[in-house]
């Protein structure tokens, strides 16, 4: 009996494994994709970038339109996430099952919140492009909408986890709505929700670079600019700069999770 | 004595066809120290939190010093909630706050939504959070982070919170099943203590019957959502009590009246 268990699970994991294999192979049949040839073409890929991918003396005059350029992609990823995170709180308090004030409000709030959240960054400036042109309006509601969706499904799960038995605590002390969110649910939640904001900033930094390709502003599209006029070695010294970026952000915001958690 | 609280024919169903209390009668003295005692999933927690309407009770009455409690309108349930305090099992503080600042949310169903939402408390409040806090033994912990604590301090801080209410009747929800001997003991003195001089009447579940039998005027046993036994802690029999967990003869360990009886 217990024997058949096992077998079973066994059989279950070689099953789901040939399904990948055979997926993979079919896909590799479909799409006539030479492995081979994928991967003996890495080596000339590199050769290529090591000999005319990177700066050079004369690519550093334009350091300082691109690092104008970065701040403004820097500035407009953290307002749209900060800006974002306000609203999405909102939406969280009203969708999470601890908090809600009733069925209806939270269906509604976890449903705009689902809709947000599928629809990708890059569809959306696609989409508001149309609405707003080639600014950095376009850039801005394009992360906005993507880091809301995302963080009022992060903030849900978090305030569904942390606070629910503190929030019933109140509620029998007789305390009212606002009351119990603001004494309860942001005190025992604050750490999280800085947390995933932090995680939401980076990401957005990351995809700003692609919002600002397909929308035309910042630094996204002074990548675009040189790599297309073929000045290779400016636009790796712009990949550089973002990475750099990253990597600053990164460390403070781990510094930050240090110091809070 | 006057009655406090009086629970009549209270249901409740989970669903369609869980029913949780069914026709549960009982009522409450006031200076009582009354605990409920039954088998796990009996509903002990579902009756207790019937009687603030943390739960909705499905029918019945229930009336708390002369209110109805559930005919209630929102905002004169909150009224009625802050003369009852509530106790948890998980002792549900706010981890991150101190200890004073998890106290005097005691005193927030008494306060406005603006002194409220923004923590607002009288010089007054601050002075009656440290007064417990001392009575409780816990005046060296006072603005200590309430994750710092342990298990017995975090409850006693659960107590302190219900206390600053200022309450008629406390209610609480197997205040020492997570806590050792020793907490347990500390927690139920205090219980004991808060009921007999300062005249608040304590409802209990509990899971210990030796504890139940110590320290209680009176046992409510509930079995599947029914009361099955009512009455003073003096007058319980061992058959009784396998009655209550359905269990048989010599199944159990529980001390009565210092002899052991199984």
């Amino acid at each position: 009996m217990s024997a058949d268990v096992f077998a079973k699970k066994r059989r279950n994991s070689l099953l789901l494994l040939l399904i990948v294999g055979v997926a993979t192979i079919v896909s590799i049949i479909i799409t006539e994709y030479n492995m081979a040839k994928g991967f003996t073409s890495v080596p000339k890929a590199v050769q290529w970038a090591l000999s005319n991918f990177y700066p050079t003396k004369d690519s550093l005059a334009k350091l300082p339109d691109i690092l104008v350029k970065l701040k403004e992609t820097l500035l407009i990823s953290i307002a749209a996430t900060t800006v974002a995170a306000v609203l999405a709180f909102i939406f969280a308090v009203l969708g999470s099952n601890t908090t809600k004030v009733n069925r209806f409000f939270g269906s509604i709030s976890r449903g705009i919140a689902i809709i947000f959240r599928n629809i990708d960054v890059s569809v959306w400036s696609m989409v508001l492009l149309f609405s707003f042109g080639q600014s950095s309006f376009t850039g801005y509601f394009a992360l906005f909408f993507g880091s809301f969706g995302f963080l009022t499904r992060a903030f849900i799960e978090t305030i569904d986890e942390v606070s629910g038995s503190s929030v019933e605590a109140l509620q029998a002390t007789g305390a009212n709505y606002l009351t119990v969110i603001s004494q309860s649910v942001i005190p025992s939640t604050i750490p999280q929700m800085i947390s995933w904001v932090l995680f939401m900033i980076e990401t957005n930094i990351r995809n700003a670079t692609l919002v600002g390709l397909l929308t035309g502003s910042g630094i996204g599209f002074t990548f675009n600019l040189y790599y297309k006029s073929l000045n290779y070695d400016i636009a790796s010294l712009v990949v550089i700069t973002i990475i750099i970026s990253i990597l600053c952000i990164e460390f403070i915001s781990n510094y930050v999770r240090r110091v809070i958690l | 004595m006057t009655t406090l609280l009086e629970v009549k024919n209270v249901s409740k169903q989970f669903g369609k066809d869980t029913k949780a209390l069914s026709n549960v009668t009982f009522s409450v003295k006031e200076g009582e120290f009354v605990s409920v005692i039954g088998p796990s999933g009996a509903g002990k927690s579902t009756l207790l939190r019937c009687i603030n309407r943390m739960v909705d009770a499905s029918s019945g009455e229930i009336i708390f010093d002369d209110a109805y409690v559930h005919q209630l309108n929102k905002k004169e349930l909150k009224k009625v909630r802050t003369k009852i305090g509530m106790i948890f099992q998980h002792y549900n503080l706010v981890n991150r706050l101190s200890v004073i600042e998890n106290t005097l949310h005691g005193r927030l169903g008494y306060k406005s939504t603006l002194a409220g939402a923004l923590g607002l408390y009288s010089e007054d409040e601050k002075l009656q959070a440290a007064r417990i806090l001392q009575i409780l033994g816990l005046e060296e912990q006072i603005y200590k982070r309430s994750d710092q604590l342990s298990g017995g301090q975090k409850q006693r801080v659960g107590i302190a919170r219900a206390l600053i209410q200022d309450p008629k009747l406390l209610l609480c929800d197997e205040p020492i099943a997570s806590l050792d001997p020793n907490s347990s003991k500390i927690i139920m003195d205090h219980l004991r203590n808060i009921c007999t001089s300062m005249g608040i009447t304590v409802v209990v579940n509990l899971h210990q019957v030796d504890v139940a039998l110590k320290y209680s005027d009176r046992i409510i046993g509930v079995n599947s959502g029914k009361v099955v036994f009512d009455g003073t802690a003096k007058s319980i029999t061992s058959n009784d009590i396998h009655q209550i967990y359905g269990s048989d003869e010599g199944k159990l360990i529980f001390d009565l009246g210092g002899s052991h009886v199984s």
